[in-house]
């Protein structure tokens, strides 16, 4: 089936707005995703007709909330194919991220073990290994995917003592998919009781995604870049790892039985979640879910990927820049960086913004990856399913229009 | 130039000023100096804009100074705008200057005879239109002052 992305468009109300007198082109889809009107509506419709609080009364407003909220995280664990008891509200995939960290990786991990992530991670899912290595003595190993992911890197430094290995999915900044099977195939071959750790919070919004085929422990990934709203996040885990792991936020929801001595936790997934949880956010991302699967993940990421291969060809006519992480026969998804021999990637920004067109500039994130390629910062581009070739094409027009204006 | 698209988009025009561009492509006093009194290396790690400052001062009079850098047409220009402008100036004259410049990229009323005291400088003014840029014109600037208060 294919897609027809006008229609699409005509979903997001915020793609028909201009910005500085021209049609937004929005090309920032890594940062965060635009919005399709039912989802924005579900979140008034939620506030406007059964505001309540979850899991705790027994009117009638409360039991729709609840019924509403607890529906949204069964479309949700059907998404990634998970049992709904292990997928697990937080606020962002950095909260899910480090839930993993503070619940199980401070408890789980000794000064001789060592944890395994590339040279590529978002600094969510870098810095809070970094700490966990600082605070148990353990040792933090890298991969370099600068090139891609060749396998043998991964093989040369995995070992014995490896208890986790943690990896972006989809990188952020390179845009190479990692094959996730692959690996987990060799760690099992490796060492059974080594944990998989994917940050999929470039992956889940763009592609079909089965917790259950890839056989890994945790998955992280943020609403907010799969047509969701922000402030809320999920966390998918293994059973019999969720089941022996600490809680290491307490409150409300997340008991089951307190006393003044003590306090017994709450059944999956709410032994994780304390306190009143972001229930609009829940809803609408339940919403968000519909939207996505009513348009296919297959559909989603054919569309995205062949946008990029598209912009890939036409950056290889334009000497002066250069495409991080060129190695073009490795897969990838929708997310091209770049930056230019002598313009920086600031004053593309601005010029690209004049034209209408938003594009991210910075660091992405991922300061020590985008310092390797010798720059404190890069350009990116990054597509979801409402981008056109047309787009692309306004794109490169003003990229043009950038080295006229300043070489 | 070819600006088919962008003319007409005057505020770009006002930021990236003819001024700016020309300090940009040639900036000056990129020289590092044999053996300064002062240096300093000021950075925006947001977005990775880098300027290395260096200085000579007789007599609390900057008697030759150096700025050299990595990063946007904003920052670099406002660097080498700002090495044209401040030698055998006293560092109190300095300060006062740096006062007016961060008064101008405010948005603030200034008279025309600081405005006349500006000079070339007064080139930067079109980046108050974008504010996420004015941290760019203003790296220098605050560096010199850290520099000599110091
Ligand atoms: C690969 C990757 N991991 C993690 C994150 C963190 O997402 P959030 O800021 O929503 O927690 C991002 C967001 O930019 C990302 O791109």
């Amino acid at each position: 089936m294919s897609v027809n992305i006008d229609s699409v468009r005509k979903d997001f109300p915020i793609l028909g707005r201009s910005v500085n007198g021209k049609k937004l082109v929005y090309l920032d889809n890594a940062a965060t995703s635009q919005k399709p009107k039912i989802v924005i509506d579900s979140i008034t419709e939620y506030y406007t007709k059964y505001n309540s609080n979850v899991h705790r009364g027994v009117h009638t407003l409360s039991m729709e909330a609840t019924e509403a909220y607890e529906n949204a995280r069964f479309k949700v664990a059907k998404l990634i194919n998970a049992p709904e008891d292990c997928i697990i509200w937080t606020r962002n995939a950095t909260e899910s991220l480090n839930l993993v960290a503070s619940s199980w990786g401070l408890n789980n991990i000794s000064a001789e073990q060592n944890i395994i992530i590339t040279n590529a991670e978002h600094h969510s899912n870098l810095v809070t290994w970094q700490q966990i290595s600082k605070k148990t003595g353990c040792e933090l190993r890298y991969i370099d995917i600068s090139n891609g992911f060749e396998m043998s890197n991964l093989k040369n430094i995995l070992d014995k003592n490896t208890a986790l290995v943690s990896i972006t999915h989809i990188s952020n900044v390179l845009g190479y998919v990692t094959p996730i099977s692959d690996i987990v195939s060799l760690i099992k071959k490796m060492n059974l009781d080594t944990k998989i750790l994917v940050d999929a919070a470039q992956s889940v919004p763009h592609m079909p995604l089965d917790v259950n085929d890839l056989g890994i422990d945790f998955l992280a990934f943020s609403a907010h870049k799969m047509m969701g709203p922000t402030g809320i996040g999920v966390l998918y885990g293994k059973k019999e790892l969720l089941l022996n792991m600490e809680p290491y936020m307490f409150g409300g929801d997340m008991i089951i039985e307190v006393s003044y001595e003590g306090a017994k936790w709450n059944e999956l997934p709410y032994k994780f979640e304390a306190g009143t949880p972001n229930i609009a956010g829940g809803i609408s991302t339940g919403v968000a879910v519909d939207y996505l699967l009513n348009i296919g993940m297959e559909n989603i990421w054919k569309h995205e990927v062949d946008l990029t291969n598209y912009a890939l060809e036409k950056f290889s006519q334009f000497k002066n820049f250069t495409v991080l992480g060129n190695n073009l026969n490795h897969p990838r998804g929708g997310v091209i960086s770049f930056v230019h021999k002598s313009i920086h990637p600031h004053d593309i920004g601005t010029i690209l913004d004049k034209q209408g067109i938003a594009i991210r500039t910075g660091h992405h994130c991922a300061m020590p990856l985008v310092r390797s390629y010798g720059t404190s910062a890069a350009a990116r581009v990054s597509f979801y399913i409402y981008n056109t070739f047309n787009e692309v094409d306004l794109f490169f027009e003003a990229i043009k229009d950038v080295e006229d204006y300043f070489l | 130039m070819s600006m088919s698209r962008l003319s007409g988009v005057d505020d770009l025009n006002e930021m990236y000023e003819s001024i700016i561009l020309d300090h940009y492509r040639n900036p000056r006093n990129l020289k590092k100096l044999a053996s300064p009194d002062l240096e300093k290396d000021v950075n925006n790690p947001f977005c990775g804009d880098e300027l290395s400052i260096q200085l000579n001062i007789e007599n609390d009079v900057v008697t030759d100074l150096s700025v050299s850098g990595n990063g946007c047409a904003i920052s670099q220009s406002s660097g080498s705008l700002l090495a044209e402008s401040v030698i055998n100036l006293t560092k109190i004259q300095i300060l006062e200057l740096i006062v007016n410049v961060r008064k101008m990229m405010r948005g603030e009323d200034i008279s025309e005879e600081i405005r006349d005291s500006l000079g070339d400088i007064e080139a930067l003014e079109g980046v108050k239109k974008f504010p996420v840029r004015i941290k760019c014109a203003l790296l220098g600037w605050t560096g010199l002052e850290d520099l000599i208060q110091d």
